[in-house]
């Protein structure tokens, strides 16, 4: 039992690993800036956990404007993916995208 | 309104407001962020940076602002009297553009009309009602507009938007958790039900993230934002929300043999980090205070709550739950059209139209609870019926279309088509009660009815047969026709009834008719004139706190406490003075620095929200925080009486004696108008207290403290011994009137 579940976890992270670099280059840039933005909040989480939490607001605006990056980064690869067939080829997603970033960089 | 009275201030919350958007007008903004006024809650004060929606009077004062630069020379105040039906045009507006995008525009339109006049929502936006709710309601259906575009369009341009008007109605109402839960139940219902996409990713997590930034900007809320219960679903459903997606994901790039392997391996692992972390976040909330809901959010979930545990949230009258006629009386006609439009919701179901309907059946619940938050049920009732008109309307004029242009070749299919229809054809010419039924019984036809008005005037009658189509006759669509249009003007006529009469009056200024003509009673204008002419501006003046508001704003005098009621103990000193004896009293309000009380009293023309009802809850108050203040002390038999059965406590409570000093020489009897009885105790001298102000209808009485008197007969040999200790806290508590 613990046999086949274990070759069937390797068999899932290869067939995984083989489905995800067939993503075109563009879509696997935005990956890497979403995971980017991540680890930069974790790292804040666990400096905030090690160091303690004063002042409040500026662990708050920081660790929101990363996962707010990284939500953003989401979204426009959700509309620059071709796959999708709600979405026609856009580019003027990468203006909204900006725009959202802009206004978080102001707010931080 | 305007018109009749003169453009004034209503109510009481709206002085405040006026009060706090003058400051905002004279200094800036800056001075405004950091204000701490020293007039209110005296000695403690109140910063109002920090404890006030900022939205209404930063828009009324950019307004003004924007005006002046203009070189239009408007007041504050009238800006801001007008500035509730400006924005009730904008919710107008938005309420439009929300219906279109759930229906189609001529939807809209009717949505809108209708919110145009529905009394509940006129009566917190006529001219003068300068409270939060005027702005906030449309930002709440802005918002609201907001994310049902970007569900429908996917794009990030309105997501921000979106953000952005929710930014906007937190700094106006505390109302905002009810989008900030509302939003996440429905993008949940939407995954439950299986109607993920992108578009709903795209809605919702860009609002969280980036409106919990914003929402955190603004100094009210601040890191309520994130620490309190009522914005928890918001982050629960996030992460909801960014697993679904994950799944969905990895559903696309696996086979489906892998995915189950992945499921089964997610599942197993995935149960127990879900169970640690549920559990961490459990203990989390039950531990820390500030992590647990508020007041007035308990009550919301549990209605018994406030009675039970804060009667002071009990004791607002806008925290009752209202009675049914209240439902009719605030939207009328549109409590028959709303369950149509919700069946109009379902066939075809979408988004957005799951969306308004669970915005309707939440904002039912909670308008139920407590009266005030009917506002927030009328814009769900005028889209709904709005929906529900606008399609009723389309399957009439269709079918006289549809009956005028093929009524040569069709007249056979459509009678065997109609056979179906006569009964409630029947039923219709019979009275409009039925009217609901009938417009069920269409919305089953409508779908059927939409597909074939295209083809109407093709001669392909035999497809038209295929597709079930249920045509209505030609009389009835006319008859339904225009009893739909006499339906809307016996709504527009309540409105506008409703609008004049029910929800116009000032409550400073009140009026009534009789034989002679109109009275106005202008007794609180004229009192608070008095106050401000006739004392000086560091006197401070002691009364219920529901005159606080108006006391600063009006006689521009410091008040011990206002309608802000964020401190119950303030108000419950002030509440046990008013049932305590003159003694008792005097040292309580001397503590306090207080020079004047004021009591509001409605005996002499039966004005009923006076201080003699109210004082059962100052009791009740009082009597929370200092449980000397026995309720039942005050009731004969658990009744609540003034005249000569009430109980000796009732009879030397200070508020019975400044209500009724000298009143039996007004008519020789003591006859109360709004209790109709004679007073108990009639004749009897104030030792404490002296009258300074009675109006001119006596409804606001004056009474100012009797300073100490300096010399002290009879027991001055305690005394000495006593003061020989030497404590001047001692001295100071040490009642000089022997």
């Amino acid at each position: 039992m613990v046999k086949s579940t274990s070759k069937d976890a390797q068999d899932l992270f290869r067939s995984l690993r083989s489905a995800y670099s067939a993503t075109p280059t563009n879509l696997k840039i935005i990956d890497l800036y979403v995971v980017f933005a991540v680890f930069t909040a974790l790292i804040q989480v666990v400096y905030m956990a090690l160091v303690g939490s004063f002042p409040f607001n500026s662990f708050l605006s920081g660790v929101l404007s990363c996962i707010g990056t990284a939500v953003l980064a989401v979204c426009l690869r959700i509309q620059v993916n071709k796959e999708n067939k709600e979405f026609k080829c856009k580019r003027k997603t990468i203006k909204t995208k900006l725009g959202g970033f802009l206004w978080e960089c102001g707010y931080v | 309104m305007v018109i009749k009275y003169e453009s004034v201030i209503h109510e009481f919350d709206p002085y405040f407001n006026y009060r706090v958007t003058q400051f905002l007008s004279k200094n800036g903004i800056y001075e405004f962020w950091n204000w701490f006024d020293d007039r209110t809650w005296y000695p403690l004060g109140r910063v109002i940076g920090g404890t006030v929606y900022p939205g209404l009077t930063l828009t009324a004062g950019t307004i003004w602002w924007g005006l002046n630069s203009l070189n239009i020379p408007l007041s504050v105040e009238t800006v801001c009297v007008f500035t509730a039906p400006v924005f009730s045009a904008f919710a107008s507006w938005a309420t439009y553009l929300l219906t279109k995008e759930v229906k189609g525009s001529g939807a809209g339109l009717a949505a809108a009309a209708l919110l145009a006049m529905v009394p509940s929502y006129i009566s917190r936006s006529v001219a003068g009602s300068y409270d939060n709710e005027a702005v906030a309601i449309f930002a709440l259906i802005f918002t609201f507009y907001l994310y049902i575009k970007t569900l429908n369009t996917g794009s990030l341009f309105y997501a921000t938007l979106n953000a952005l008007a929710y930014f906007y109605m937190v700094c106006s109402w505390g109302g905002y958790t009810f989008i900030i839960n509302l939003i996440p139940m429905h993008v949940l219902l939407c995954i439950v039900t299986g109607r993920y996409s992108p578009r709903l990713y795209i809605a919702y997590a860009p609002l969280v993230v980036l409106g919990t930034l914003l929402a955190a900007l603004v100094p009210v809320v601040g890191f309520n934002a994130v620490l309190t219960s009522e914005h928890f679903a918001s982050f629960l459903v996030f992460i909801i929300i960014h697993v679904v997606a994950l799944v969905y994901y990895i559903k696309g790039i696996l086979s489906p043999k892998m995915f189950k392997v992945a499921v089964t391996l997610v599942v197993s692992i995935g149960m127990v980090v879900c169970f640690i972390v549920v559990a961490i976040l459990v203990a989390l909330v039950a531990s820390s205070p500030t992590g647990g809901w508020s007041g007035r959010s308990l009550s919301l979930l549990d209605p018994t709550y406030a009675s039970k545990y804060i009667p002071i949230i009990a004791s607002v009258s806008e925290h009752q739950p209202p009675t049914w006629p209240s439902y009719f009386m605030d939207i009328n006609v549109l409590a028959f059209l709303v369950p149509a439009g919700i069946i109009a919701c379902f066939s075809p179901l979408s988004d957005a139209s799951s969306f308004v309907v669970l915005y309707i059946v939440m904002s039912v619940y909670f308008s139920g609870v407590m009266v005030r938050l009917m506002l927030v049920l009328a814009p769900a009732a005028c889209i709904m019926s709005g929906i529900a008109l606008s399609q009723a309307f389309d399957v009439f004029t269709g079918s006289i279309k549809y009956q005028l242009g093929a009524s040569s070749n069709s007249t056979d299919d459509a009678e065997d088509n109609t056979s179906t229809n006569n009964a409630p054809k029947d039923d219709v010419s019979a009275g409009k009660t039925d009217k609901g039924e009938e417009i069920v019984k269409e919305r089953s036809s409508k779908k059927g009815k939409k597909k074939e008005r295209e083809p109407a005037d093709k001669p392909s009658v035999k497809a038209k047969i295929k597709k079930k189509a249920l045509v209505l006759p030609l009389e009835a669509s006319i008859v339904a026709l225009l009893l739909l249009i006499m339906l809307g003007a016996f709504y527009v006529i309540h409105c506008v009834w409703a609008a004049a009469e029910a929800y116009s009056a000032p409550s400073i200024v009140l009026t009534s008719q009789s034989r002679d003509g109109l009275h106005v009673f202008d007794d609180f204008r004229e009192s608070y004139a008095w106050l401000s002419h006739n004392t000086d501006v560091d006197d401070k003046v002691a009364s219920w706190w529901d005159y606080g508001y108006q006391t600063t704003a009006m006689a521009n005098r410091t008040v011990i406490v206002d309608n802000n009621t964020w401190n119950n103990t303030h108000i419950a000193t002030v509440g046990t003075a008013m049932s305590s004896p003159e003694k008792a009293a005097w040292e309580i309000f001397n503590s306090l620095d207080v020079k004047y009380v004021l009591v509001v009293f409605g005996g002499l023309i039966g004005y009923p929200s006076d201080d003699i009802n109210k004082f059962l809850w100052m009791v009740r108050i009082g009597g929370g925080v200092f449980p000397h203040i026995k309720e039942a002390d005050y009731l004969r038999d658990g009744q609540y009486r003034i005249d000569s059965e009430a109980t000796p406590t009732m009879l030397n409570s200070l508020m019975y004696k400044l209500s009724y000093y000298r009143f039996v020489e007004t008519d020789g009897k003591g006859y109360d108008r709004v209790r109709r009885t004679e007073i108990g105790k009639k004749h009897f001298k104030l030792t404490h207290f002296e009258e300074v102000f009675t109006s001119h209808h006596w409804m606001v009485r004056l009474y100012k403290l009797k300073p100490p008197r300096n010399r002290i007969r009879g027991k001055a040999k305690k005394l000495k011994s006593k003061t020989s200790s030497g404590l001047s806290s001692k001295s100071a508590k040490k009642n000089p009137w022997v």
